[in-house]
């Protein structure tokens, strides 16, 4: 069984992971150490949790556009989401997406918080899909 | 968002991989701000050239890179001269480093000139679809020019330079120029240039991103500049019209469009000469945005056979400064340093001073936080008298 939602294609490909959902936007600069993944401003929903490898659900980016490039650091790391949802892209997250090769999707039908942390989903930038990979 | 079948093709990856990325920044860009085509550009100024800004990995994916730009295509400043570094104080793992970026960019084509005035480097007309990003520079070529550019940022006015196309939203379009609120400057005596920067410090932060008007001002281009540098940098102005003088404000007289409607704020004489304050400083710096001839021929001027008993920074893009080596020799002979590619609010060799003395209003509201000093305000000559320590 697996559910689609259906989303906006902003950055082209394929990724899988464990979904990971901030109800909080996200700052890449100073907000991500870019060598470990982990988030690291203090007081965010996130903070000391990592988002290497994951589905990640924010609801906008915030703060400084070099945060587009610490979203590149992030993929040399080996560090990155596999994929990003947002609510509403705009320039740092979408460019950053771009950059770094991490599909991404905004304005998806089902809001981001009824997304469930953990579950497995692929997301398809291309097409602009959501797909939630219920066992 | 309409692609035509070129587009698609770029898109598609069919002329190469670096040229589909861009493709694909500029369409997600117009996906963001609800763009329903794009626009050709006649040039393009990127950001991201400091090594400061973009970092270890900002290089890295300009390295990359592989293609040319569309159109003529120019930089922001970065954070030295790239000559004369080590005569600024810049350390050596820094400059190496930024030339590295430097290299990165020629290789792409884009023209070394590291400037926040392209527009003394590239002529611009009015009606002149272009991608600009250094905010002062943004605000001039809109507003002085009539050209149209949104703010841009590094990969998005690479993207639009490679491309030679940007997404048509925002100040592209004429109904998204209109004013938005109106100011009345009520000063009798004449107003030299850093009273336009005072203006444009206190009008920037009334208007944060609307679009102003002005009424009765009488500014030549140098005070245009200032007044919008400083406007772009106490608010987020990126356009802003002068009655009378700058080239949409005639366009909007001629097609009737009423802004007696809008709200009005008034700037008195007091408030303008409240920002200005004399007092001793450690240095003087002057150039932000970059001078031009004429301001480096006043500077000359007021120079000429005198010497400078405090440091005295006079920056200018390099190819306004290699235009006249008569001028940068008169002002250097007296002990003042005139820096190419660099400027006063990216550079670290101004943040070793207390206190500078600056004719901007730019400077003004940027100093304090990027070169960790208290800024004072004067205006040219008063900053001329205080380096010379008249």
């Amino acid at each position: 069984m697996s559910i689609t939602i259906q989303a906006r294609g902003i950055s082209a490909g394929i990724g899988t992971g464990a979904v990971l959902v901030s109800s909080e936007p996200i700052s890449f600069l100073s907000g991500v150490n870019p060598d470990t993944g982990v988030v690291i401003e203090s007081g965010h929903p996130l903070e000391g949790q990592s988002i290497a490898g994951k589905v990640l659900a924010f609801p906008y980016g915030k703060g400084s556009t070099v945060g587009s490039y610490v979203i590149y650091a992030l993929m040399r790391n080996n560090m990155a989401p596999s994929a990003i949802i947002n609510t509403e892209a705009e320039p740092i997250i979408a460019v950053g997406a771009i950059l770094a090769e991490i599909p991404m999707v905004d304005r998806p039908d089902t809001p981001i918080g009824d997304l469930i942390d953990g579950v497995s989903a692929s997301i398809d930038g291309s097409l602009g899909t959501i797909i939630i990979n219920d066992e | 968002m309409y692609l035509d079948s070129d587009d698609e093709k770029v898109l598609a990856g069919e002329y190469g991989e670096t040229r589909r990325k861009m493709m694909e920044i500029l369409v997600a860009l117009g996906k963001v701000f609800g763009a329903e085509k794009f626009v050709p550009i006649t040039s393009a100024q990127v950001a991201g050239a400091s090594y400061k800004t973009i970092g270890k990995w900002g290089l890295e994916w300009l390295r990359s890179l592989d293609a040319r730009v569309a159109v003529p295509s120019v930089l922001n400043p970065i954070g030295m001269p790239r000559e004369r570094w080590q005569e600024m104080g810049i350390p050596s793992d820094f400059a190496e480093k930024q030339h590295a970026v430097l290299d990165a960019y020629r290789r792409l084509g884009v023209k070394l000139e590291c400037t926040c005035t392209p527009y003394y480097i590239n002529r611009t007309s009015y009606g002149d679809h272009i991608a600009w990003s250094e905010s002062s520079a943004v605000c001039y070529a809109n507003s002085v020019i009539g050209a149209r550019t949104n703010r841009e940022g590094g990969p998005s006015a690479l993207a639009a330079a490679i491309i030679g196309k940007t997404p048509y939203y925002g100040l592209h379009l004429w109904e998204n120029r209109m004013p938005q609120v109106a100011f009345r400057v009520e000063a009798d005596e004449t107003l030299h240039a850093s009273h336009y920067g005072a203006i444009g410090y206190l009008a920037g932060k009334e208007a944060g991103n609307r679009v102003p008007f002005f009424y009765g001002l009488r500014p030549n281009r140098d005070q245009l500049k200032a007044l919008g540098a400083a406007m772009a940098a106490s608010g987020a102005v990126a356009l802003y019209h002068v009655e009378d003088i700058t080239p949409d404000s005639r366009v909007l007289q001629e097609r009737g469009i009423d802004i007696s409607a809008l709200e009005t704020i008034t700037i008195t004489g007091d408030e303008i000469e409240a920002i200005f304050e004399e007092r001793t400083v450690d240095a003087v710096a002057i150039g932000c945005p970059h001078c031009s001839e004429e301001e480096l021929e006043e500077i000359a001027g007021l120079l000429k056979g005198k010497t400078v008993t405090k440091p005295l920074y006079i920056f200018a893009a390099r190819g306004v400064a290699q235009a006249h080596p008569n001028l940068v020799g008169t002002i250097e002979m007296s002990g003042a340093k005139v820096w190419e590619d660099t400027c006063i609010v990216v550079s670290p060799g101004m943040d070793h001073f207390g206190s500078i003395m600056v004719n901007s209003g730019k400077a003004f509201a940027y100093v304090p936080n990027m070169c960790g000093a208290e800024a004072v305000l004067g205006s040219t000559e008063e900053c001329i008298a205080a380096a010379l320590g008249e």
